[in-house]
């Protein structure tokens, strides 16, 4: 039978480092599930993701057990990737011309019929594109609230932010966002 | 068309786009050996430095409390004046309640 986590856990704190392997494989594609939402290009997700298990790894005797290790691991790559965020802000503002030829065809299908899929892999293009273009916290809350659909609670644990300020930084972000579309179809029609 | 629907079917989009977490072969052996790279922190080894850092500005400030008490005490008061406030301490009480009977 597998040794749980709390068996792992309680062996790395006694100082058995290699005790830590097995929580790594558990636990890898989740969070590297969770570095690709914040960064694109595969050899920045591979860092993200250890240096989360470097720093859970450092931070192992603050865990108290009161949540399932997962959570805290969790909460330990939000705010990694929350870090990666503000460490590779892009600042360059996209503009109607930077966008593909599809990504262009899908706006328009959507303006005309407005049956355009949202599985289109031009419709993930662009808001790939639209996400880089906003703030760090502002990406950080449009993702956890409105893409992985989690509750403000839930942000704010993870996030360790208030709840109002979870609520103040969505609203921001939606502002910000509504603008930045606003921008790009007044481009597109002008 | 509106900004807000827009901005509705771009996370649609969004939210079926469900990354990949697939893990590249091997990554735990790279956490792991990443892991036993990292410097040990030794508690004793930390306090011990600690130690040697504070101990030339607390032997200077010992030295500087010492020069200033020696050369601002007053001198000591003689013997004799000694013996009498100590008799005249001890005998205060009984003094005041001579007074009261």
């Amino acid at each position: 039978m597998e040794p749980t986590d709390p068996e792992l856990i309680a062996a790395v704190l006694r100082g058995d480092q290699a005790s830590f392997e097995p929580l790594v494989v558990r636990y890898q594609p989740r969070v590297f599930a969770t570095a690709r939402r914040y960064a694109r290009r595969e050899e920045e997700v591979e860092d993200v993701v250890q240096e989360v298990f470097v720093k859970a790894f450092q931070k192992l005797g603050s865990y108290r057990a009161e949540a399932p290790f997962e959570h805290w691991l969790m909460r330990i790559a939000v705010r990694v990737c929350f870090d990666f965020l503000r460490r590779h802000q892009r600042n360059r503002e996209m503009r109607f011309t930077d966008l593909s030829d599809d990504e262009s065809e899908w706006l328009d299908r959507l303006g005309a019929k407005g049956d355009a899929s949202p599985d289109a892999s031009a419709a993930k293009q662009l808001v790939g594109r639209l996400l880089e273009q906003l703030s760090p916290d502002a990406r950080l809350v449009i993702t956890l609230l409105e893409i992985e659909e989690r509750s403000v609670r839930e942000i704010a644990q993870m996030t360790g932010w208030s709840e109002t300020l979870v609520k103040v930084r969505a609203f921001r972000a939606r502002a910000q966002m509504r603008k930045l579309l606003g921008k790009m179809q007044q481009e597109k029609y002008l | 068309m509106k900004v807000t629907e827009l901005e509705k079917r771009l996370l649609a989009a969004a939210r079926a786009d469900r990354p990949s977490d697939r893990v590249p072969y091997a990554f735990e052996k790279r956490v792991m050996a990443h892991i036993a790279a990292l410097p040990t922190v030794d508690a004793w080894a930390l306090w011990a430095r600690s130690l040697w850092r504070a101990a030339i500005p607390y032997a200077v400030a010992v030295v500087c409390l010492a020069a200033w008490l020696h050369f601002s005490a007053e001198p000591m008061a003689p013997a004799d004046q000694i013996t009498m406030d100590f008799e005249n301490a001890i005998l205060v009480a009984v003094e005041d309640s001579a007074i009261v009977f």
